[in-house]
């Protein structure tokens, strides 16, 4: 069976405290992604057994910053530095580091806008 | 106590046919750390989605990386399905799993002969990449690829192979079965291969489970796991075992794999001799709204796809998560405290796909 | 083959491909293709080599690696862009991170089309190289008689 998606909508600052329930209960963390629409929607997803749930908070475009999650799940360093060099938002709390050399880009924070047509080389013709 | 001193590794190695860097400070012939980076292959694909409809992008995702490429397509292909709610029909998902299946074969061959070419085992490797050949060759006389098979469609299979080439692949598949449980004795029993892996790059289960590693990785510590027993596609109706290994160290990643190619050549036979007559395709109506992760088992590891539609043909976001990324802070755990010498050996246990994680 | 003079040693190197070229072209080494009969030998050094085979477009990252491994390599030299990525950006080419084919770094000689590239297609690509290296060999020769 392909389970049930469970979405919790919940505030930026319950973020640590829920990571942290989900972690005491021995839930795997599965990914984190980042959507830019008119705010920037961030989804935790988790899973144990054959559940699968995710945290969905907002963040404005605007100087958009958020609690690590490093504490509870040091993998997440992965996920965090990835969303931070592509949509620019900040992690609190980063247990390491890259300072916005995870991924080097040509574009700064590329995924920071939606719909935005970013034109390719120039030596294509 | 030694000095510590920084060695850079990659981006251009022998071992890696990918460019990965990763800095090691090392302290005598240990490693103490190991600080990955990235963004050689960095494409920015997911970006894509803004300027190719929802049907093309399925050539964009099968794009992703060229070892997987069906299963991404797939993938892609099934989370815009359940957002349309679209159902396919049978015959497509019958043959959709056929292809997965080959895909597996494929993937662990090709890692397999790689491992064999890090430890100096030249013959070894030749001969993994032969038997791949012969699952290549079913592969392209099915969908007419060789690496990258395009025959994922949003609504179902881009076209039908008649049941008598099933029969035949299943014929060819066979054969290549009976070579390949010569081949896994030499990894199970060789003397060499298991000097090389037993006991080296240790990951416990708890470390495994918490630093989010999947696929091989993870039960290769011992875990339980396997996206397949959801059972998307023509899964359900398939009896899955996940092969688990508890020794949490490279050899018992290695036979996770080993084991699963004949698990996959199993699958394919039972799938050439169970595939149910009808279409293989539904054309799809109107356009996605809505979101959803869809969740698969590739050869690496559970893959996430998250789509989110707006009513347009164009797609508001795409992400994929591919099992390398999630696997590279287990490796990073798995790095400190091995020997310098082991440390090429340690990054392809976990098969890494670096097109994969930098997308 | 018997015009064949010389065994090219050939460096490849990935830019920035989704990895489908990159297996075919490792599969040319292997039994059912095995580029070793004719000679062709792979090597990792680009100092050793004379044919260089580039998969994958150009990023900002891999333009410097790719100026650097082709700059290392002795004259006479010959580039292969294997893929239609390494050829023009292919599917990849209107991404951010796109700066275009192998062209837009290093000149290249001979385009191998494909998505992915057959091996077949691949080890015709090398032999045009080899027939191209040959004739750079002999402009090199003359030019160093005329001198
Ligand atoms: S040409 Fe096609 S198969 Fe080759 S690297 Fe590019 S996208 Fe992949």
């Amino acid at each position: 069976m392909i389970p049930e998606q469970v979405i919790h909508d919940i505030e930026p600052a319950a973020l640590r405290e829920r990571t942290a329930a989900y972690r005491r209960d021995g839930w795997r963390l599965v990914q984190i992604c980042s959507t830019t629409l008119d705010v920037f929607e961030l989804s935790y997803s988790f899973t144990r057994d054959d559940r699968f749930e995710h945290l969905r908070l907002r963040l404005p475009l605007e100087g958009a910053q958020v609690d690590s999650i490093t504490e509870e799940y040091f993998g997440a360093f992965a996920y965090e530095n990835e969303i931070h060099d592509l949509f620019g938002i900040r992690f609190d709390g980063l247990k390491l580091d890259y300072l916005g050399n995870f991924f080097k880009t040509s574009v700064s924070k590329p995924f920071a806008t939606s719909m935005c047509v970013v034109t390719g080389g120039k030596n294509n013709g | 106590m030694g000095e510590r001193t920084v060695i850079p590794f990659g981006p251009q190695h022998p071992v890696l046919p990918e460019p990965i860097h990763i800095d090691l400070v090392v302290e005598d012939e240990h490693v103490v750390e190991a600080i990955p980076s990235f963004g050689f292959i960095h494409r920015g694909l997911e970006k894509l989605v803004e300027k190719k409809d929802f049907h093309e992008f399925t050539y964009v995702a099968e794009r992703v990386c060229g070892i997987c490429s069906y299963i991404h397509g797939m993938g892609y292909c099934q989370a815009v399905e359940t957002v349309m709610n679209i159902q396919i029909p049978p015959r497509a998902k019958w043959l959709r799993t056929f292809w997965c299946e080959l895909s597996r074969a494929h993937s662990h061959l090709l890692w397999a002969g790689l491992l064999a070419d890090a430890f100096g085992f030249e013959n070894l490797f030749m001969q993994c990449w032969r038997i791949r050949e012969t699952v290549l060759d079913v592969i392209e006389e099915t969908t007419g690829g060789r690496v990258i098979f395009g025959s994922a469609k949003i609504g179902g299979v881009r076209r039908d192979v008649d049941n008598d080439t099933l029969k035949r692949c299943a014929v060819k598949i066979a054969s290549a079965a009976a070579e390949f449980e010569e081949l896994k004795k030499v990894f199970r029993d060789d003397y060499s291969v298991k000097q090389r892996l037993c006991g080296i790059g240790m990951l416990s289960r708890d470390d495994a489970w918490t630093l989010g590693a999947v696929g091989p990785t993870l039960r290769g510590s011992g875990v339980r796991t396997d996206t397949r027993l959801e059972g998307y596609a023509a899964y359900n109706e398939l009896k899955i075992e996940p092969i688990v290994e508890t020794a949490c160290d490279s050899y018992a990643r290695c036979m996770v794999r080993m084991h699963e190619v004949t698990q996959s050549f199993d699958l394919i036979q039972e799938i050439a001799a169970r595939t149910p007559e009808g279409p293989v395709f539904e054309k799809p109506s109107g356009y996605p709204n809505g979101e959803y992760f869809a969740r698969l088992e590739q050869p690496r590891g559970e893959v996430i796809y998250y789509v989110k539609g707006n009513g347009t043909k164009n797609l508001s976001r795409f992400r994929v998560r591919t099992p390398t990324f999630a696997n590279i802070p287990p490796l990073l755990h798995m790095l400190q405290g091995c020997e310098l010498a082991d440390v090429g050996l340690i990054v392809l246990t976990i098969d890494p796909c670096i097109s994969c994680a930098e997308r | 083959m018997s015009f064949l003079k010389r065994s090219p040693w050939i460096v490849h190197y990935d830019g920035a491909s989704c990895n489908g070229c990159d297996i075919e072209v490792l599969a040319c080494l292997t039994p059912r293709y095995d580029v070793e009969r004719f000679g062709v030998v792979n090597t990792g050094n680009p100092k050793h080599a004379d044919i260089l085979l580039i998969t994958g477009y150009i990023n900002e990252q891999s333009q410097p690696v790719v100026k650097a491994i082709y700059e290392q390599m002795p004259e006479p030299r010959v580039v292969v862009a294997v893929g239609i990525c390494a050829t023009s950006g292919g599917i990849f080419r209107e991404c951010y991170n796109t700066k275009g084919g192998v062209d837009s770094t290093i000149p290249v000689d001979v385009y191998v089309p494909g998505c992915a590239a057959r091996p077949e297609s691949i080890i015709d690509g090398v032999v045009k190289a080899i027939a191209v290296l040959e004739e750079k060999h002999l402009a090199m020769k003359k030019a160093r008689a005329a001198s």
